[in-house]
């Protein structure tokens, strides 16, 4: 390790990097713009100016850019020489020559890192007198203000946006002191990384439009370390609310998985905690009778009763009745907390997952992949790792889209290692890029589209789901010829299953990346054999992610019961064993956890389901389709307002806490249910255990040490928290900055008295801002800060070095999921190939990152952009049909007719369409049930529309390789 | 046949650009024949590099020790590319458009020599916007050159190849910055790029690349027939062979002239631009272009070498001088200059980029008479702010070098024009009305 020089004081540091990196790895401050931990150095702000010195006798030493010197041994340098101050200081001043300082209008302002820069050069008098230059701001959708006249011309950007994250339409334009950053004309921004803009921009030139419209400065928002919801990757984020309503949500550093960047999605979707679709009171539809004189048929009018009502009805349930039968459904965007509540609350046998026999038989598909010896799951840090990487049905731009993110980097190491051959450091970011010859580390993509990543693959594979399927096993043949060979495949596929196989084969970190995306169980079971295969060739596990929808998929498959009388218990079953009790004589009543049965099920089935059942209870976050149908229900809180776990992709489980109480009567789902059982103890005199220790149940705490015994594979979980009597010098950690101002006056308008803070006694954390603020460990800080550091960069005060691990560890806890002995052997069933029917089109999932998950969709701009959802059709099959891109299309499945704008894709085979999944305004439909569509010219389009996710515009071949 | 003016000995007063036929019949291509069939491509760079060629832009680096940097030979990567830089924007500068317009065949072979000794498959001649007739020229003397062979596969039936393509700049001084012209060759935005790497070992397309200045390449092709030893003959002084001097401003006679390296300033001024003008007297002067520090008349028997020229306090650059004369206001020939320099910066960097206007706007001001002293200081801090090495490339501290010098050499002038709150030179009549 090199030894350096700084300011006198002797250093032994890490060799190789940029003496900025090294200086703010070791906690010194040096103002900085265009570099950023992520994306290296170009040299263009020359903020991070330094003195060199030649050796001990150089007096004078010379500038030079921290960010752009590699550090060597024995060097000798200054942050604090005049002349490397002055300069610094200079470059301020001649930043703000065009600079509105427009601070106190400019919702950047406290936490900018402009700010923070000029006050860290010390520059403090500005001579300029002359006029500055103005732009004229875009409108870039409905995510991201643009106000360019506070822009510094860092470059950071355009950087990010190009070249980090793969966008096209954002750019800098012009030259001098007028460089632009924007689009080519007004339009909303077409990556769905976009929002990183905001954290990305050191001052107010891009910010949270959707916090716009209920701004708060950074330190009067309360927060607390949450997870994303919005899919499984689990990303860490820090909501913000203030008076009561979610403000935002901005990104968490996790070295392990987001780093530095969020979705948009994730990032733009919290918006629907504010909905008026929100449940917060109780409610008990009314007497029958009444729905029939004053409402339509099936719509229920719904008084709100008190809680105590409520939770008495909900008792009720609990007394044994012959008569009835009590069922739970559960939902992979519950909590594990939530969940295992309702399953011991209606016993195991009863408690069913909440979604379609396709969907619980690939969630056991994926739990079973994970539990594989031959597998292990890669963080996101590993993914960007991987040197060959293959994609095997799963659409990650849309159904898990950081790990897109990390893919895109994947694809760069080939770019990387000749750079290092080259001797050309790695953080010199321009240089690096400047190499790129077109080389990639091979990324093979067999989807049955071809996806957001089409433009940097190295080859693609665009076939309907079996074929995918046929050629997944293709691979595991040609890697390991014991395991069943395919007949029949194509030339090229065939060749492309040789390459494929060969990219795997010889890469140090290959990964797999696979899921339930296509709805096939035939793919799980190729990817089974391909990393069966892989991992004997390797003699090591594969790298595999496996992804699923919802961000508690995998935890919820955990708790699926092991009685061996139901082996998969999900909606079809409950629809049957409704029917068979009708027939009995019997009444169902149904716990309805977290769960719009009208997105999982063929909605014909979800009805005569909640139709046939006697009683309907619902514990949600909003009022959905089933919830209207409900009999009781109960508001529950939204991720923002619970403690709770989810299990990500990776198989972390992650624990978050509550930003705020929800308002009214919302609590966690768990402790309606346990507030249930709790009246039925004290109301009864004869209770079973379970019931009993439910009773007992008062904190998440308690609810993760009954679910860690009850379910082996998540032992430890609740370890992962800081026990709520954790404390720091006798503090609680802060959920309020130290400067959150007009707490005593917040509700003044309402009573004069100084409201009571809410008391948490269920997490370490306070209602306050008294308490710890920067001591707390990863686990429980919401948000970084340290003196001077008043931006998202003050991050760097609390990592290892800069862009690496958290000190005090990175949070969440890996599960074993590893099974003994679960090798199975070679799955040998290989699909029939697909054979078109130019009548009956097979119907494809499509996932879209703006419409397909059902809670963010609730959030304005995400509707927005959903509203935008195609129909992908092969252009063979448009052709036949004389319809053109963007026309309007019909597509009639069995009794349903659904009418949305097609999008011609070339490299779609004939006989199958991709139609998007949960799209508000289209009806649910179950491809269990209704794979095949005929499809009709409805309306030709009258003119191009712009659209959000326009198809990649290159082209890659079908089935071909490089 | 050895001419003492080598480079312009096909250029007669007429405009017209020589024809294949009669640069042949000059003598020329035989240097290119010589290469081909007698020297391995490491001999052609050891010859240059004996020669002493120093760079024609502007910077002066021994040619041929650039052309070794490049990873040559087995094992090094197939694709290697030459580039001219023809983009010729420096402010008084108009040597390469001669060479250009009127023996485009000089530079081809040139280029070809070049591309031979470093081993280059593919060619590019850069070529300013403006220059419309010099990239004409050079586009019918290319065709010439392939339907001769000299171009393309196989030249002169031996195992060597290459193309050349002319590529007409969409307008920018930095794209004469060797690595934003790279950039802008790419299709890229023009910014420069870090050093290193340098083009030579990552450059066009991230492969071995070398520019070079049109004058530069232009002397290849004599080296090669003539050998080093008379190159270096051809100087008066220290440094090799002979060069495009120009003179522009109130002089009888501007012009650009092919004379020894090492000629007198005095002899270029007075003998061959025919001394200042009836009525002007010389008041200073830039010696090689836009972007070098002013010299005054004390310096006028100062040879024309890059190592004499630098000691005085200024550059060669491109050897193209610009005359101040008594009777036009020095800050605003410089306040011109700046606006140039702001308009022209690429705006990658800060000091660059926001310094440039600001010391454009104090400059103004001043010239107007409503400056200040203390903006004096801000000029100075200015200048430091854009010394070598703060800046991402050489095209600001460029710029400084006018101003750092006339801020010493006129600071009289700058004081006036404050204190008397206008500019004295107005009465004159001769205001500086920009170039
Ligand atoms: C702002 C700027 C503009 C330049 N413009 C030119 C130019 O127009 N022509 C040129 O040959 N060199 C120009 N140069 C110098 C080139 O960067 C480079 O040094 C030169 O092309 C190398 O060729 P040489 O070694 O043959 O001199 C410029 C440099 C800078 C910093
Ligand atoms: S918009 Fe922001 S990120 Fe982009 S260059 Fe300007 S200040 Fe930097
Ligand atoms: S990738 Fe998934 S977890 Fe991460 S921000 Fe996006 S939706 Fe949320
Ligand atoms: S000095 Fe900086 S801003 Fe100016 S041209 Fe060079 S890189 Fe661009
Ligand atoms: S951070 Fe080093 S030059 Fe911008």
């Amino acid at each position: 390790m090199p030894k350096i020089k700084i300011d006198g004081k002797e250093y032994e540091v890490e060799a190789g990097q940029n003496l900025l990196h090294t200086c703010l790895s070791l906690g010194l401050d040096l103002p900085y713009f265009c570099w950023h931990p992520e994306m290296g150095s170009v040299g263009a702000c020359r903020q991070c100016a330094v003195t060199q010195y030649a050796n001990e006798e150089d007096e004078r030493g010379r500038l030079v850019m921290g960010c752009m010197t590699p550090v060597t041994d024995g060097g000798i340098y200054s942050i604090g020489d005049q002349s490397a101050q002055d300069f610094r200081s200079a470059v301020i001043e001649d930043l703000m020559t065009n600079h509105p300082h427009d601070c106190p209008v400019c919702e950047e302002g406290g936490e900018c890192h402009l700010q923070d820069m000029t006050e860290m050069s010390g520059h403090t008098v500005r001579y300029y007198e002359g006029s500055k230059r103005t732009h004229v701001n875009q409108d870039l959708g409905p995510f991201i203000n643009h106000e360019m006249n506070r822009c510094i011309t860092c470059y950071r950007c355009v950087r990010y946006y190009r070249e980090y994250a793969g966008g096209t339409d954002l750019a800098a334009l012009g030259r001098n002191y007028q460089v632009y950053f924007g689009r080519q004309q007004d339009g909303a921004l077409e990556s769905e990384f976009a929002g990183n803009l905001v954290e990305v921009c050191p001052t107010g030139v891009f910010t949270d439009k959707t916090f716009s419209g209920h701004y708060a400065r950074k330190w009067d928002l309360q927060t607390a370390p949450s997870v994303c919801n919005h899919c499984a990757v689990g990303c860490n984020t820090t909501p913000g609310e203030r008076y009561g309503a979610l403000r935002r949500v901005v990104n968490r550093y996790h070295g392990d998985i987001n780093g530095y960047f969020l979705c948009d999605r994730g990032r733009f979707g919290y918006e629907y905690v504010n909905s008026e679709l929100r449940l917060k009171r109780v409610l008990g539809a009314a007497e029958k009778d009444l729905l029939a004189t004053t409402a339509t048929k099936d719509t229920k009018v719904f008084p709100e009763i008190s809680p105590q009502k409520g939770v008495q009805k909900l008792a009720e349930l609990l007394s044994p009745d012959s008569a009835r039968q009590v069922i739970g459904i559960g939902s992979p965007r519950a909590t594990l907390e939530n969940n295992f509540a309702l399953r011991q609350f209606v016993g195991d046998e009863n408690f069913y997952l909440g979604v379609s026999p396709r969907a619980a038989s690939l969630m056991e598909g994926c739990k079973s992949l994970h539990a594989s010896p031959d597998t292990r799951s890669p963080t996101i840090p590993d993914i960007e790792a991987a040197d060959a990487v293959f994609i095997l049905g799963e659409d990650v731009s849309n159904t898990a889209p950081r790990v897109a993110l990390a893919l895109r980097q994947s694809v760069r190491n080939a770019v990387l290692d000749k750079a290092r051959k080259l001797k050309i450091p790695t953080w010199q970011d321009a240089a690096v890029r400047q190499l790129d010859d077109g080389e990639r580390s091979p990324l093979f993509i067999a989807a049955t589209e071809p996806t957001r990543l089409a433009d940097v693959v190295s080859g693609l594979l665009v076939a309907a789901p079996q074929d995918l399927a046929r050629f997944g096993f293709a691979v595991a043949h040609t890697i390991d010829p014991s395991a069943p060979a395919v007949t029949g495949l194509s030339q090229p596929q065939q060749r492309a299953a040789v390459q494929v196989a060969e990219w795997l084969m010889s890469a140090r970190n290959p990964l797999l990346v696979t899921g339930s995306g296509c709805q096939s169980e035939d793919i799980i079971e190729a990817s089974r054999n391909i990393t069966r295969a892989l991992a004997k060739h390797r003699a090591a596990p594969v790298n595999t992610c496996i992804v699923q929808p919802e961000a508690n998929s995998l935890g919820l498959s955990l708790l699926q019961p092991e009685t061996p009388t139901a082996h998969q218990q999900h909606l079809m079953q409950v629809a049957q064993l409704v029917e068979e009790n009708q027939e009995a004589g019997l009444g169902t009543c149904l716990v309805i956890l977290e769960n719009d049965l009208f997105t999982r099920i063929d909605p014909h089935i979800a009805e005569r389901l909640i139709r046939g059942a006697k009683t309907v209870v619902v514990l949600d976050v909003l009022l959905t389709g089933t919830t209207q149908r409900a009999d009781l229900i109960f508001p529950a809180s939204a991720v923002v307002e619970s403690q709770g776990t989810f299990v990500s992709n990776e198989g972390r489980a992650q624990h978050f806490y509550p930003v705020y109480e929800g308002s009214d009567y919302i609590q966690e789902s768990w402790r309606w249910l346990a507030d249930a059982a709790l009246y039925f103890c004290q109301h009864n005199t004869e209770f079973p255990p379970h019931i009993e220790a439910m009773a007992n149940w008062e904190h998440t705490a308690d609810v993760d040490a009954a679910l860690q015994n009850a379910v082996p594979g998540l032992a430890g979980i609740s370890e992962i928290p800081p026990d709520r009597n954790f404390r720091i010098s006798g503090l609680k950690v802060a959920r309020q900055t130290h400067r959150y101002s007009g707490r005593t006056a917040m509700y003044a308008n309402l009573c004069v008295a100084e409201k009571k803070q809410p008391v948490d006694d269920d997490s370490p954390l306070s209602y306050s801002m008294e308490g710890a603020h920067s001591e707390a460990p990863p686990a429980l800080a919401s948000s970084s800060w340290a003196p001077g550091w008043n931006s998202n960069q003050s991050i760097n005060k609390f990592q290892d070095e800069v862009g690496g691990h958290l000190r005090g560890g990175e949070s969440g806890l890996r599960l074993t999921l590893e099974e003994a002995g679960s090798d199975s052997g070679w799955k040998t069933e290989i699909p029939n190939a697909f054979a078109a029917d130019p009548e009956q089109l097979l119907i494809v999932p499509r996932y879209c990152v703006f419409g397909s998950d059902e809670l963010s969709n609730e959030a304005p701009g995400v509707r927005e952009l959903s509203a935008r959802a195609k129909l992908l059709v092969s252009s063979l099959d448009a052709d036949r049909l004389d319809i053109r891109n963007h026309d309007r299309v019909g597509l009639q499945i069995r009794d349903q007719d659904l009418e949305l704008d097609a999008e011609l894709c070339a490299d779609l085979p004939a006989g199958m369409v991709c139609l998007p999944m949960g799209i508000p305004g289209l009806p649910h439909i179950d491809l269990d049930i209704s794979a095949y569509a005929g499809l009709r010219l409805v309306q030709r389009a009258a003119t191009a529309p712009v659209s959000r996710n326009p198809s990649p515009d290159i082209a890659p071949e079908t089935g071909g390789q490089q | 046949m050895k001419a003492s003016t080598p480079l312009t000995k096909n250029i007669g007063p007429e405009n017209i650009a020589a024809t294949i036929e009669q640069y042949q019949a000059n003598g020329g291509y035989a240097g290119l024949k010589k290469a081909l069939s007698t020297m391995q491509p490491n001999d052609v760079v050891e010859t240059v590099q004996a020669a002493n060629l120093r760079g024609r832009g502007g910077a002066g680096f021994n040619t041929g020790l650039k052309w070794s940097f490049v990873p040559r030979g087995e094992g090094s990567p197939a694709t290697k590319y030459l580039v001219c830089n023809a983009d010729e924007m420096e402010p008084g500068t108009f040597k390469d458009r001669l060479l250009m317009e009127r023996d485009p065949h000089q530079l081809i072979e040139g280029m070809i020599i070049s591309a031979y000794g470093i081993e280059a498959v593919r060619a590019y001649i850069f070529i300013r916007g403006e220059y419309h007739l010099a990239a004409d020229r050079l586009e019918h003397a290319i065709e010439e050159a392939y339907e001769h062979g000299y171009l393309g596969h196989n030249i002169c039936g031996t195992k060597f190849s290459l193309d050349l393509y002319v590529h007409r700049s969409a307008g920018n001084y930095i794209c004469g910055e060797e690595t934003a012209l790279l950039n802008a060759l790419e299709g890229k935005r023009a910014n420069p790029r870090a050093k290193p790497p340098f083009p030579q070992v990552s450059g066009l397309w991230g492969k071995p690349t070398v520019v070079n200045n049109v004058e530069t390449l232009c002397n290849i092709s004599h080296i090669i027939a003539n050998g080093p030893e008379w190159y270096r003959g051809l100087g008066k002084g220290a440094d090799a062979g002979t060069k495009l001097f120009g003179v522009s401003g109130r002089v009888k006679n501007p012009g650009t002239w092919e004379l020894p390296m090492g000629t007198s300033i005095r002899e270029i001024i007075e003998l061959h631009a025919g001394g200042m003008q009836d009525g002007y007297k010389l008041k200073a002067f830039l010696p090689g272009g836009g972007s070098t520090d002013f010299l005054g008349p004390e310096h006028l028997d100062l040879p024309m070498d890059y190592d004499a020229i630098g000691k005085a306090g200024s550059r060669m650059g491109t050897g193209t001088m610009i005359i101040l004369d008594d009777k036009t206001c020095p800050i605003g020939m410089v306040r011109n200059l700046m606006r140039f320099f702001a308009k022209e910066s690429c705006g990658f960097c800060t000091p660059c980029r926001d310094g440039l206007p600001w010391v454009e706007k104090i400059l103004t001001d001043i010239e107007q008479g409503k400056g200040s002293v203390r903006e004096l200081d801000q000029l100075a801090q200015q200048v430091w702010n854009m010394r070598p090495g703060n800046t991402f490339c050489a095209l600001a501290p460029g710029a400084a070098e006018p101003l750092q010098s006339a801020l010493k050499m006129f600071r009289k002038e700058f004081l006036d024009h404050i204190e008397r709150g206008c500019c004295p030179y107005e009465a004159a009549e001769t205001r500086f009305v920009g170039a």
